[in-house]
């Protein structure tokens, strides 16, 4: 008990200093029990009802016995990585399924690090950071609509089929594919160098991170705003890569 | 009867159990939390503004919650699953059929994965909004994204598990993105790999999902990625109160 009473007076002297604060306003406290322990409770109650519910109401999925030798049409990942099967409409499979996973990964490790503005910390003052809650927005709205098409709108085959239409209408296969334009390297050259050089030209904000930090900051948004480019390039422009080198294809 | 009462809460038994009465005063509060090893994960007091719902979304707590839900529901399955080909799927099946309340107690094991999938991805969005990754916690928000990247791997690693259709093509779909790894996957660029000795081989044990794989997946399940995920939990958690607990407006 002596070790209890004196670590509750090492805690409660803290906490009188924090009482202190509170009166004279520097902080707004409360204590944690039971305010906070009794809605801790009430959550508890809540995702236990929730999921006792949903498994009462809706069976987990159980097809026919594993056959490798009998391929499903379409063969789908779980819902949480088919934005990145989606992509493999627009990409290959190194980048769709390896160099943009890893660097969803590595960018979002590098956020800390690379953001730079103090404000906006423990409120939701979005105004303060605009720059940062936008493009992290853009990659979080992305990744839902991506998953959401490939979890509701990809048929047989991998064709586009809407929620109302049947999968045994047979879709036409896509037109022919442009293998690579023309224009594609340049393209693909002038897309990454001018979205490189011209930010740091024309931002203070970004040329104040440093370069290291602006570096791996435009890295990463360039190839995330890559993305959406290569879907309008393949969508509208019938593009199947801006650049077919001799070792990968983009 | 008061008697009785005052003679039972005075005991030594007793005591040595409660060590202390619920009467509503301030060393209570602090003892409730104190004493009680799961509830001293808590500070005695909180700003006022983590104790709103639409502050913290009670998404980390929810996906704490829902972890434990797997665990218990994961143990109770384990009584009945064999990972090896043969029996797999039977197990399933006696799961569904023989087994009471077999149906509910995978139903909730596989709900509890996908919700808890997505609750992780919210809570990161709130981290998020609210700037909560700004020093000092910079490397918590890393932990974070770790934490993130194990949810996957944990759901990914299960979703081979009931031997059907289903998990079996979805893994494939899965597996096969890591035959594209650049230089470690033997259809990637710059590949110094072949089909039996690249990553895709080292996550199956074998160059198609089959036994080999059924099981590594089962470990990896079941107690290698459960016991990371355990440990980086209690560093995320132990960091919040080191970190200068939850973000508050400077």
């Amino acid at each position: 008990m002596n070790g209890l009473v004196k670590g509750i007076n090492m805690e409660a002297a803290e906490t009188k200093k924090e009482d202190k604060e509170s009166a004279t306003g520097k902080q707004d406290t409360e204590y944690v029990w039971p305010d906070l322990v009794f809605k801790e409770y009430l959550a508890v109650v809540a995702v236990t009802a929730l999921m006792l519910l949903w498994a009462l109401m809706v069976n987990a999925p159980l097809r026919e016995l594993a056959n490798p030798g009998l391929t499903e049409n379409p063969a789908k990942a779980p819902w949480y990585f088919l934005g990145l099967q989606e992509l493999l409409v627009y990409f290959d499979p190194w980048m769709a399924g390896v160099v943009l996973p890893s660097l969803i990964i590595t960018g979002l490790i590098a956020v800390p690090y690379i953001d730079t503005n103090t404000k906006g910390v423990g409120e939701y003052a979005l105004s303060l950071r605009k720059f940062a809650v936008y493009n992290y927005l853009f990659g979080f709205i992305m990744w839902w609509v991506l998953i959401v098409i490939g979890t509701f709108l990809r048929g047989p085959n991998w064709n586009f089929y809407w929620p109302w239409e049947s999968w045994e209408i047979h879709k036409e296969v896509e037109q022919a594919l442009v293998f690579q334009p023309a224009w594609g390297p340049a393209f693909l050259g002038i897309y990454f160098l001018a979205g490189f050089v011209v930010p740091w030209l024309t931002s203070r904000y970004l040329r104040e991170k440093g370069f290291l930090r602006y570096s791996i900051i435009m890295l990463h948004l360039l190839i995330m705003y890559f993305v959406p480019v290569k879907i309008v390039l393949r969508l509208v422009f019938n593009v199947r890569y801006v650049w077919a080198a001799p070792w990968f294809n983009i | 009867m008061k008697d009785i009462l005052k003679k039972v809460t005075e005991s030594q038994v007793w005591k040595s159990v409660f060590r202390h009465g619920y009467a509503d005063e301030t060393k209570n509060r602090m003892l409730q939390i104190r004493s009680n090893v799961f509830l001293h994960l808590h500070p005695f007091k909180m700003p006022r503004h983590a104790f709103k719902i639409r502050f913290t979304w009670c998404m980390g707590g929810v996906t704490f919650f829902l972890f434990l839900i797997e665990v218990i529901t994961g143990l109770l399955l384990m009584f009945y699953y064999r990972p090896v080909t043969e029996y797999a799927y039977l197990d399933m099946k006696f799961l569904e059929f023989d087994v009471p309340f077999g149906i509910i107690l995978r139903n909730i094991h596989r709900w509890g994965a996908h919700a808890m999938v997505a609750t992780v991805m919210v809570h990161m969005l709130r981290v998020f909004l609210t700037g909560s990754y700004k020093p000092p916690r910079e490397f918590n928000w890393v932990v974070g994204v770790i934490l993130l990247v194990l949810t996957l791997l944990l759901s990914f690693t299960g979703y081979l598990l009931p031997w059907d259709q289903l998990a079996f093509w979805a893994i494939t779909v899965g597996s096969n993105m890591a035959r594209a790894t650049p230089i470690l996957g033997h259809e990637g660029p710059f590949a110094i790999v072949d089909k039996y000795n690249d990553v895709r081989f080292a996550l199956l044990g074998g160059t198609d999902v089959g036994a080999s794989a059924l099981l590594r997946f089962y470990v990896l399940h079941i107690m290698l990625l459960p016991l990371v995920a355990i440990i980086l939990m209690a560093v995320h958690f132990w960091r919040i109160r080191k970190d200068g607990g939850i973000s508050r407006p400077l």
